[in-house]
């Protein structure tokens, strides 16, 4: 009997978990924006404030980005070019920031920027008068903390993708390497790099929360955060809601049109070998860029550990109760993190996609305001905060970790799905026994990232948490809010150590003995 | 008895026609220009192509909807054939059950196979540890544990040097091919089907043809081999 050609369904790894996993991630952003869009529904009219907030969201994104890459640039080209010792570990850092808690970075920037810090003490003894990094300022220079390390390597990923031939060729036909070789490159590149920054800025919260507020410096996110907490206008909060997803829908549909760059490359520690930038003026400009960028990165840091050392003898018990619920917290979210975004990769194809992508699509304040609106007539907000935390800080990490995981099923697949197929290795013994072996390295960079995420995180929390609910970042930014800064530094101390402590065990857990 | 029965294949814009009988036992080359399609049918011998028309016959049954892990045929493919993360005699284990329990029993035999290729006490390290010509031995072990009677082999052993490949193809005649089991070997040298394939099988211009015995093959070959053998 002849029959008809048809692609062949071969039998691979597990499918069903992944259509359960697409679905609970689709209910979980789906149904809070429901509720949102619901209860927004009542012809709220945004007032001057709802404006400013807008304006000052795409604004301070817009010039967070602008100058996160503007300045990223010339530390890229310094670390492309140049190799000296330390240079591999300053790569390394330059990924720190992504796993810093917001709130760790704010004290540490406070520290050396801010009323009482370095800055204005240097500028006190020259007689000049002190500079305030509360607002605008503030809020920008933050993100450029945050994302000029992003961008740098962003950028540095570009450099080094010129082949090391083309430099040959230009240093042998004496040609301008600026204009024939970076130019094209930071064409391509750079536009990516500032929308996905730009991206990252508009949902910022904790940032505007910290060091923002007031009618000239707040963000939409903030203001969904004080219309619940403070005013109690869960309608007013839906309406801001649904101008921050539009915000993001907006910006999503852009990053169609511009391809994001990849914010995980690796291999970032070759060095480019080039013939031309040999003369002491342009090594003397390297030397000062790479030194300013590490000092900006370095300072806030160790101002962080310096204040917070003499505090860690005397924390508030509270404070090391707030710390066990944070980790908690980070390990169950992290946990199931890896689980939706393992059982989307293993499914792969567009459900995974669409599936990993739609967090994006909500920042954490509408989630949450769409879940208080759901959980507020049946219990309690502060009943719920810890769970509804788990969740939402689970969610919002479930797209780093599908693009971790997806590209690794696949490669997985592509080597040894042959040889498991012809063998009858099927369903959870394929999982078990070839594809789990094969994921390690991802698996423990995923869960590390996931748990580091929602260890920092001060976000929905904020919104849910009485005192009896605090998480280490909330504690923490009480504590500033009261003004009780040694406290405040301690507990910043402990939060930096065991986010960068929960991401290091994860993801070299991944790494020994795993095969290369 | 292996039966392509007015098989058809095509990938993307290439087409192949089949229509033979294989009866058990012993080795048959196949042999043919390369890009002329060997691979292609030993995939869909194997399960991993579904044919456009047709159909393909182990002992008279009809192989069709059956995945690749349940035919009755083994496939060394040209590399990957042992997973990096398992031990070698995990590897050769997987030919006993894809859930990888084996009792004491079973361990013996993966013990007994593993001396009988030469890798005695090999059996706890990674397929890394050993040489090209070892890994070739264990993925061997594994085929001739899983007992399948239809054995496909698409080079598997390419990466050696002639030395050892000879010695791998007197492995494959002496222990694989003594049981009774039907062994489809691809090759692309001619003298790997002179010494251990008394049948060849031809795969030129789109069409399969053979078994003949080898001798005459080489002897008098067909015009598309001829190219191919540069006669």
């Amino acid at each position: 009997m002849a029959h008809r050609a048809q692609p062949l369904r071969l039998p691979g790894p597990p499918r069903v978990p992944g259509a359960v996993a697409a679905a609970l991630v689709a209910g979980l952003v789906l149904g809070p924006l429901a509720a949102v869009a619901l209860r927004a529904g009542g012809g709220f009219a945004p007032g001057p404030a709802d404006w400013a907030a807008l304006r000052f969201t795409v604004t301070q994104a817009a010039v967070s980005a602008g100058l996160s890459v503007l300045l990223a640039v010339p530390v890229a080209r310094a670390l492309a070019r140049r190799r000296f010792p330390g240079r591999a570990a300053l790569v390394t850092l330059l990924g720190a920031p992504f796993l810093l808690p917001v709130i760790v970075a704010v004290l540490g920037l406070l520290a050396v920027f801010g009323r009482g810090g370095i800055l204005n003490s240097a500028l006190g003894l020259a007689g000049v008068d002190p500079v305030s990094i509360y607002g605008f300022r503030g809020v920008v220079l933050a993100h450029v903390f945050f994302n000029l390390p992003l961008a740098t390597r962003l950028i540095l990923q570009g450099w080094l993708a010129i082949p090391a031939e083309r430099f040959r060729l230009a240093a042998s036909l004496n040609a301008p390497v600026g204009r024939l070789l970076e130019a094209p490159m930071l064409r391509a590149v750079v536009p990516g790099t500032l929308l996905l920054i730009f991206l990252l800025c508009l949902t910022s919260f904790a940032v505007a929360l910290t060091l923002g507020g007031g009618p000239r410096a707040t963000t939409v996110e903030l203001a969904i955060y004080q219309a619940l907490r403070f005013d109690f206008a869960p309608g007013r909060a839906a309406a801001l809601a649904l101008v921050q997803v539009a915000l993001c829908l907006a910006g999503t549909l852009l990053a169609l049109k511009i391809a994001l760059p990849s914010a995980f490359g690796g291999g970032l520690d070759r060095r480019v070998q080039r013939w031309d930038a040999r003369g002491p003026l342009w090594r003397a400009v390297d030397a000062g860029v790479i030194g300013a960028a590490a000092l900006f990165l370095l300072a806030p840091l160790a101002m962080v550990v310096a204040r917070g050392a003499p505090g860690l003898a005397d924390l508030p018990p509270s404070i090391w109760a707030a710390a066990l619920r944070s980790l908690a917290v980070a390990l169950v979210s992290a946990a199931l993190t890896v689980a939706l975004a393992l059982a989307l990769a293993l499914r792969g194809g567009r459900l995974a996609t669409v599936a990993g992508t739609l967090p994006l699509a909500v920042s954490a304040l509408v989630l949450g305001t769409g879940l208080f609106l759901i959980v507020r007539p049946v219990v309690s907000p502060l009943d719920v905060a810890l769970p509804v935390t788990v969740l939402v800080n689970a969610l919002m990490s479930v797209p780093f970790a599908t693009a971790a995981l997806v590209p690794a099923v696949a490669s997985a697949e592509a080597a040894h799905g042959r040889l498991a197929t012809s063998l009858g290795l099927t369903g959870w013994p394929r999982l078990r026994l070839v594809l789990l072996p094969r994921l390690r390295r991802p698996l423990g960079f995923a869960a590390g990232l996931a748990a580091a995420l929602s260890m920092g995180d001060l976000g929905v929390i904020a919104l849910f948490a009485g005192e009896r609910q605090e998480t280490l970042p909330l504690a923490m930014y009480r504590l500033m809010g009261a003004y009780r800064m040694e406290a405040a530094a301690g507990a910043g101390l402990l939060l930096l150590a065991l986010t960068l402590a929960l991401f290091w065990i994860f993801d070299r857990g991944g790494r020994v003995g795993a095969d290369a | 008895m292996l039966t392509l029965e007015a098989l058809r294949l095509r990938q993307g814009g290439f087409a192949l026609a089949a229509d033979a009988e294989v009866p058990p036992g012993g080795i048959v080359a196949i042999v043919g220009p390369s890009g002329g399609g060997k691979s292609t049918l030993l995939s869909a011998i194997a399960g991993f192509l579904a044919p456009e028309a047709g159909t393909v016959r182990w002992d008279g049954r009809d192989l069709a909807g059956l995945p690749p892990g349940e035919r009755p045929v083994s496939i060394l493919f040209q590399d990957g054939n042992l997973f990096p993360h398992l031990t070698v005699a995990q590897n050769v284990g997987l030919a006993l059950g894809p859930r990888l329990r084996l009792s004491a029993e079973q361990a013996g035999r993966v013990d007994t196979v593993l001396s009988l290729v030469g890798l005695a006490g090999r059996g706890d390290d990674r397929p890394g540890q050993l040489s090209g010509g070892q890994q070739s031995r264990a993925a061997l072990a594994r085929v001739l544990l899983s007992g399948r009677p239809l054995i496909l082999l698409d080079e598997p052993f390419a990466a050696l040097g002639p030395a050892l490949k000879d010695e791998m193809l007197d492995l494959v005649a002496g222990e694989l091919a003594a049981d009774g089991r039907l062994i489809l070997m691809v090759s692309h040298d001619p003298q790997d089907a002179l010494r251990v394939a008394e049948r060849t099988m031809i795969v030129a211009d789109g069409r399969v043809s053979g078994p003949l015995a080898t001798a005459e093959v080489m002897a008098d070959p067909p015009p598309a081999l001829k190219a191919y053998l540069g006669r």
